[in-house]
This record gives structure tokens, sequence and C-alpha cells, in this order.
């Protein structure tokens, strides 16, 4: 392949993931300011973005951090959080079987729900033709963007004082139902909603998080049933 | 230091799953129901982190007009649930649940 095409691919790659870039823009500062009212440092903070890059799962263990939970309870929960890119691999493994290790193992490190979305759409309809470079443009735009964004919280979080009395704890809450609301309009999605928010409320405080863990499974068998009950026989 | 064990095993897990198919993977092929089991993940996993915390902030439920987190995450479903408008539903529940704070 000539390099005018690789580059091409490239920057291809990164103008379709432009929309996701400025979805995610909101999600990283507020995540920035979020950790530092929670006494994160900055080093932290930016170090956390830059090795997990996974953004629900870092708005998820400061706060967990934020309650005193163990750090086996963290990387556990942010295990299940994050099993969905296993699939997005998965899915995405028959395009790339014939590239190289390093491609392969870079391309997975930087393996986002944005970048899953978009490539996985070009591969489908365009095939696997300098694929390796759209994905790449596609993998550097999502994380030197969300880099970016985390760094303008962290600045933000630094510039106003005492955040955290003004109850930043929310910034989680509101962020993630508006995240979740719009997918409730589909019924299993709906039942998994309503079976693991009151298997959490019902089991609130239960020591390393088990009410988490019994939630998100319950919460995952409500949402199966109901497929299945919804599908025709 | 504990926060950078933190970051440590969060890398090591998130990339277990990243590299699973694309480094190691092979024949394996999903079995139906896990793939399925799979996409309920995230919903299951927020809805479990939210519901607690809007109603029942201070460990007590609390249904009442007092409650900023309730009210603001109220807020941010009527928004964000009709056309998935997520950035306005942010904003403005970022605001109510500062309004009633602010009141309160």
């Amino acid at each position: 392949m000539n390099s005018l095409s690789a580059r091409s691919a490239l920057m291809q790659g990164a103008r379709d993931t432009l929309p996701m870039m400025i979805g995610a823009a909101p999600f990283g500062t507020i995540f920035g300011t979020f950790a530092i009212a929670m006494g994160l440092s900055p080093t932290v903070t930016l170090a956390m973005s830059a090795l997990v890059f996974a953004g629900s799962s870092q708005f998820i263990a400061i706060s967990l951090l934020g309650t005193g939970a163990a750090l086996p309870v963290i990387w556990f929960t942010t295990l299940v959080v994050n099993l969905r890119h296993m699939l997005y691999s998965a899915t995405l493994l028959p395009y790339a079987r014939h590239w190289s290790l390093a491609w392969r193992g870079s391309l997975a490190f930087w393996l986002t729900d944005e970048t899953f979305a978009v490539v996985e759409h070009r591969l489908r309809t365009h095939g696997a033709q300098a694929g390796q470079w759209y994905w790449l443009g596609s993998s550097l735009a999502m994380y030197f963007n969300w880099l970016i964004w985390t760094l303008a919280g962290v600045l933000l979080g630094r510039a106003v004082p005492n955040l955290a009395h003004w109850g930043l704890d929310f910034a989680m809450v509101g962020t993630f139902s508006a995240i979740v609301a719009p997918q409730l309009k589909r019924f299993p999605y709906l039942m998994a909603a309503i079976a693991a928010g009151s298997v959490a409320l019902l089991a609130r405080g239960l020591p390393y998080k088990l009410d988490l863990m019994l939630a998100a499974a319950a919460g995952i068998a409500a949402g199966m049933l109901s497929q299945a009950k919804e599908m025709p026989r | 230091m504990t926060n950078w064990w933190m970051i440590l095993g969060m890398l090591l897990v998130t990339q277990a799953a990243r590299t699973s198919f694309l480094v190691f993977g092979g024949k394996v092929t999903f079995p139906d129901w896990l793939n399925r089991g799979l996409h309920f993940v995230p919903v299951a996993v927020l809805t479990a982190l939210i519901v607690p915390m809007a109603l029942a902030p201070q460990g007590r439920i609390d249904v009442s007009p007092h409650n900023a987190y309730l009210l603001g995450t109220l807020v941010s479903i009527a928004i964000a649930l009709p056309r998935g408008k997520i950035l306005p539903a942010i904003m403005l529940s970022f605001c109510v649940y500062g309004l009633v704070r602010w009141l309160i």
C-alpha cells in the first residue's frame, strides 16, 4: 500500500470520529474536575486518562475511591464495566487477523465504544483495505481528545477551589442518568434498569460493593429474560 | 501510592478485555447468551450506581422536594429520554441540583 492512501485513511478515520469527540468533550472535562474535587492530584488524574482510557470506569473508580472502597473492589468493578470491550475485540478480529501483532496490540489498547462504532461501520462497509490506518486515525483522535478535555477539567478544578463542597458527587449521577435515559425506550433495557435499580436500592451498603455486583447481575438477567420474551419463537 | 496501584490494576483489567481477541484471539466464538448479556452491562451498572444516590443520598430513602439529587436526576432523565439530548440534560440537571442545594 502506498503512503498516500495510508495517510488519507488515517485522516478519514479521525474526521469520521469528530462527532464522537465532541460528545466526549464534556465528559472529559467533568471527569477532570470531579477527580480534582475528590482529592486526586493532577498527575494521577491525567495518568488515569492516559493509561486506563475508559470514561465510565474512570468516573466509577473515583466515586468508589471516595466511598472508601478497597482496591480489589475497584479493579473488579472496572473489569465488569469494561467487559463489553471483549465483545468489540472479538467483533473486529476477523478484519484484523492478518495484521501484525504490533498493529493489533496498539489498536486494542485504544479500543473504546466510540472508536468501535466508527471503525466497525467502516470495515463492514469498505472492507479491511487500509483499515488499520483508518482505525489508528480514529483511535488517536479519541485519545488526544480525551487527554485534552481531562486537562481542561483538571485546570478548571484547580481554578475553582472547594469544588468538592458544591456537591460534585452529583456530577456522576447527572451525567450517567443522561447517558442511560435514551436507552430506556427499548423494553428489555428498561427492564434491566428497573431490576438493577431496585436491587441496588434494597441491597445498598453491603460490604465489598456486593450490592453493585448483585444489582448488575439482576439487571443483566432481567434484560435477557425480557428480550427472550420479546423475540418471536 | 494507592492511586497508582488503582490505575495499574484498572489498566490491566481493561487491557485484558480489549486485547483478549485482537491479540490472543483465535477460534473462540462467543456463545449467544454471553453476547446478548454483555449488551446489558452498561445500563445495569450505571443504573445500579445512580438509583441509590438519587433516592437515598444520605443512606435513608428520601423522596421529597428537599432531595436535590433526586430532582436533578429526574430533570436529567426527562430531558435525555425523548430525543437523546444528553448534553442539555446534563447541564440542566447540574443547574437544578445547584439551585435546590442553594435554596435549602
